[in-house]
């Protein structure tokens, strides 16, 4: 197994191709639920999660399933059937037995289901050819990446709330402008992959 | 009257984009490009219309309890639909809509309109409320994406623009672009409608699923 280019794919889809600020994928938790830190880090933590289940159903079930059968087709309904279906068992199963767990991830599970960022994660790692390995490796990473913008942003947000913005950017649009310089600030990560790997 | 109400109503009074805040996703990704955001609208627009239909249809057979699962099923097969529409006679929009075009599955809006109209309300008003919310979200698309591709790129639809090609703010065309831009068009439309827009954009949320993680909904 070619470790060198795991390592590549993780540190991409982490800093590089933040599926937040670069891929505009998961932008309603992402303005959302940033408001404070506890519940955007509980958030991150359970769409990490339901990132890499999703991604190890949904790989097979394509490779295995689909694509022998001539039903490529299908990979939609399948996919968000099967996210759909994951989210219902993971939260019966930390409910039954890992009562911590639910505590923690409980409140944020059912939302996942719609959250582009995981359908988008699981169709990307087929349209590019990733093996399982590196599907799971990059899982990881979206959802990495999608922790750190929102521990970041929510920092940012604490002092939008006590700033005083014009009447007509209050709320929504001032949000956005700060997503901005975020999402500018991380375009200084463009090259680093090229830089570190010399590839 | 009544009837024509309920198309103009999603243009600009209930504008999915603007005012009730619904599938930013999409808008931020695709509106680079004037084609693509027409693209993406028709698209989202045909999707909408057969799922607002078939709900509407189906809203005293299907269980409450079991709806969103429902819902999603059916969104996805037209999404399936439109999809392979697209890749037969459109490919280069095809390929340039990319991972988006399935991921009109989790927009916010037909989900949000499904469950906020077409469930409570018949047959024809449901495809007509589709119709504004459809034209609502390409318009938006379109200007969106006019501001980006005009002052980004210099061009509009493909077509040059002389003396912008050589004065280009290409970094509106990349992500940080697209997030000023929205910003800044959701702003011009509270201070033209004095804040009201921003009260209803709150109050209208209770339809989408992902309330709850806005915080519009008090957690339980």
């Amino acid at each position: 197994m070619d470790f060198r280019a795991l390592v590549i794919i993780l540190m991409g889809a982490v800093l590089v191709n933040n599926y937040v600020l670069r891929q505009f994928l998961g932008i309603c938790p992402f303005l959302g639920v940033s408001k404070d830190l506890k519940n955007a880090t509980g958030m991150s933590i359970a769409v990490i999660f339901v990132m890499l289940m999703a991604t190890a159903a949904t790989w097979p079930i394509q490779f295995y399933l689909l694509d022998r059968n001539g039903l490529g087709y299908l990979q939609t309904i399948v996919f968000i059937l099967i996210i759909a279906a994951l989210v219902q068992l993971v939260e019966t199963v930390l409910k039954k037995y890992i009562r911590v767990l639910y505590n923690a991830l409980g409140v944020y599970l059912p939302l996942i289901t719609t959250n582009c960022a995981v359908l988008g994660v699981t169709i990307a790692n087929i349209g590019k050819g990733y093996t399982f390995a590196q599907s799971m490796v990059n899982a990881l990473g979206s959802g990495l990446g999608f922790l750190l913008a929102m521990v970041i942003f929510s920092g940012v947000r604490s002092h939008i709330e006590s700033s005083d913005p014009p009447e007509s950017f209050k709320g929504l649009p001032i949000t956005l402008i700060s997503a901005a310089i975020l999402s500018l600030s991380f375009f200084g990560f463009g090259g680093v992959i090229e830089n570190l790997f010399g590839s | 009257m009544s009837r024509l109400k309920e198309v103009t109503k999603g243009i600009i009074k209930e504008n999915p984009v603007l005012v009730l805040i619904l599938g930013t996703c999409p808008t931020l990704a695709v509106s680079t490009q004037a084609s693509n955001a027409i693209g993406m609208g028709l698209a989202a627009t045909a999707v909408l219309l057969g799922s607002n239909i078939v709900i509407s249809l189906l809203r005293s057979v299907i269980p409450d309890k079991v709806r969103i699962p429902c819902y999603i099923v059916l969104i996805a097969g037209f999404v399936t639909l439109v999809e392979m529409i697209v890749e037969a006679y459109t490919y280069t929009l095809y390929q340039a809509l990319g991972i988006y075009l399935p991921l009109i599955v989790v927009n916010c809006i037909i989900l949000g309109r499904a469950e906020m109209y077409a469930n409570k309300n018949s047959v024809l008003n449901s495809a007509l409320d589709a119709i504004g919310m459809g034209i609502g979200f390409t318009l938006t698309l379109l200007v969106m994406a006019s501001i980006r591709e005009i002052f980004g790129n210099g061009t509009w639809f493909g077509m040059e623009i002389p003396w912008l090609k050589d004065n280009s703010i290409s970094v509106l065309t990349m992500a940080p672009g697209g997030f000023v831009v929205f910003g800044c068009l959701i702003a011009l439309v509270s201070k033209i409608s004095k804040g009201r827009v921003r009260t209803n954009g709150e109050s209208k949320c209770e339809g989408c699923p992902s309330a709850q993680a806005c915080g519009k909904q008090s957690a339980s």
